[in-house]
């Protein structure tokens, strides 16, 4: 049953993300990526590590790919323009694509192990433990820094980001809830008695 | 081999379709009950024509939908425009695989719940995005724009007031979550006392999850014609709706296990511990749909900035705080002490 699955994920996988670079249509790109990373999750799930699966799903197909598909879908692609460079670009993608190639080639050949990731490889997750809380003893005592670290680098980006996109418009008219819950009849209300034919 | 896979899955395959036609017909008297809730608060009888007291209304509106002729506009784009409910309907039933009806009853009892049902709910905008912008039109596609930024923005809140319950029961698993609620204390030892403003932004979090009125900017009618299924109709049309539903009766299903106990009894003592879990499970999650129907009939629409105020800036902090609050005493008072 697992290698029956196995075999399904991965083949979906593949022709997904082969999908993903012929698909004429960004939009449909985006979809077929998508369909690639849950079929990635549903690999998780076969090696027994339902938390990384989860996370995978909640933060790239949950959160990364829906900011891809609103840029994407903004995108207003001429599809005709698209083709009439294809000619000329075609020896440079091709030369990029024969070297990535070539060293992932290089790479897979020349692969060896480290002799200290065969011990961890061998640790076996004790007993009576979820992978989530393995996981998490792992990550808030052992890598506890390098953790923070990296959730500091990701604030940082956040901050710049909405530096760089932060506009002060002094010209709107914006709401503000609390003056507003702030009137209190008295001092916004001024009741005038007005006499009959003579006006105020 | 094939004794060992075969029987095993007949078996959740016949649960799945118990549950799956519970479900269905369960959601078409919630729906049935969000119109008569709805007209009585406005003093109208609603629907009252098709059945005694209306009650088979929902299967002759089935009917209708289904053996309307599905229009597909020109110039959409067909796949997507078709995949888009089926991914909403599915993604929405896909839930109820991992939710305890009572202790035990879960088609699979799988030890991330919780997230499980929180990476199901943030897939749920995929089939807003794809059905609005394979509509080719304009409302649609702005209509599923504004929803995504919605869902996208209180699944954030969400997603801290899963981590405050989780913290006090210490699993991620939903039927521990509920087990943990078990004390001596009854309704009162239940989570939504304890956490009681997670509850309340867990609650108004759901309304905008799920898109339903105060928060339903989505369809705003005046604005938006019908929001994101403008273009559909007859089957197609129904898919958004059911699962729309289901999503609802999901969240009430989540109120009642993360804070409101389950398929625990209110009290601990005979008459009431002898009724099956079930039955209060139900109970539990019809009370909660009651709340989320009167919400319907008596709150008026959000603006759209002041739901993006109240996400970002209210619940997000609230939540964060609320966070730290619940991890500190649980530290430095140990486990029990919120037990009391």
């Amino acid at each position: 049953m697992a290698v029956a699955f196995f075999y399904l994920f991965s083949t979906i996988i593949i022709a997904s993300a082969f999908m993903v670079i012929v698909a004429r249509n960004p939009v449909h790109s985006v979809l077929f990526l998508i369909l690639a990373f849950v079929n990635g999750a549903g690999l998780f799930l076969l090696a027994g590590a339902e938390f990384l699966a989860m996370i995978l799903i909640i933060v790239y197909v949950g959160a990364v790919a829906v900011l891809f598909l609103f840029v994407v879908m903004m995108l207003d692609v001429d599809f005709a323009e698209l083709k009439q460079g294809f000619q000329k670009y075609l020896p440079v993608g091709a030369a990029v694509g024969i070297v990535v190639l070539a060293e992932l080639g290089f790479v897979a050949l020349g692969w060896q192990s480290a002799p200290s990731a065969h011990d961890a490889a061998a640790a076996p997750i004790v007993a009576g433990i979820t992978n989530t809380a393995a996981l998490g003893r792992v990550l808030y005592t052992k890598y506890f820094v390098f953790f923070q670290a990296s959730a500091l680098v990701l604030l940082t980006a956040m901050i710049g980001a909405i530096v760089l996109t932060l506009r002060h418009r002094p010209s709107i008219k914006r709401q503000n809830i609390a003056e507003q819950n702030a009137r209190t009849r008295q001092n916004v209300i001024d009741i005038k008695k007005v006499p009959s034919r003579a006006g105020i | 081999m094939i004794d060992g896979w075969l029987p095993p899955l007949l078996i959740i395959a016949v649960k799945s379709l118990v549950l799956l036609v519970a479900l269905l017909v369960f959601i078409a008297y919630v729906i049935l009950a969000d119109r008569k809730i709805w007209a009585a608060v406005m003093l109208r009888r609603g629907p009252n024509v098709v059945g005694p007291w209306g009650l088979l209304q929902l299967f002759a509106d089935f009917i209708k939908f289904v053996l309307k002729e599905p229009v597909i506009p020109d110039m959409t784009n067909k796949g997507v425009f078709l995949l888009a409910p089926f991914v909403m309907a599915t993604l929405s039933l896909a839930a109820w695989a991992v939710i305890p009806l009572a202790d035990g009853w879960a088609i699979a009892n799988i030890n991330v719940g919780v997230l499980f049902i929180f990476a199901l709910s943030s897939l749920g905008v995929y089939g807003i995005i794809m059905g609005g912008w394979a509509s080719n039109s304009k409302y649609p596609f702005l209509s599923a724009l504004r929803s995504a930024a919605q869902m996208v923005s209180y699944e954030v809140s969400i997603g801290f007031v899963f981590i405050t319950v989780l913290l006090c029961a210490g699993s991620l698993d939903l039927t521990d979550i509920v087990r943990a609620q078990d004390t001596q204390y009854g309704v009162l030892g239940w989570y939504w006392l304890r956490l009681a403003p997670m509850f309340v932004v867990f609650f108004v979090s759901a309304l905008a999850e799920t898109n339903r009125p105060p928060f339903d900017l989505v369809e705003a009618e005046s604005e938006l014609v019908a929001g994101f299924m403008v273009e559909y109709s007859a089957t197609p049309y129904l898919l958004f709706m059911l699962s729309e539903y289901v999503a609802i009766i999901t969240m009430c299903a989540l109120l009642t296990i993360l804070f409101f106990g389950g398929w625990l009894p209110p009290v601990n003592i005979a008459p009431l511990t002898l009724v099956p879990g079930v039955v209060w499970f139900v109970l539990k999650v019809s009370f909660f749909f009651f709340f989320f129907a009167m919400a319907k009939a008596m709150v008026p629409r959000y603006r759209y900035d002041q739901l993006m105020r109240l996400g970002w800036k209210v619940f997000l902090p609230l939540s964060l705080a609320m966070v730290v609050l619940v991890a500190a005493v649980l530290q430095f008072r140990g486990a029990s002490a919120l037990a009391n």
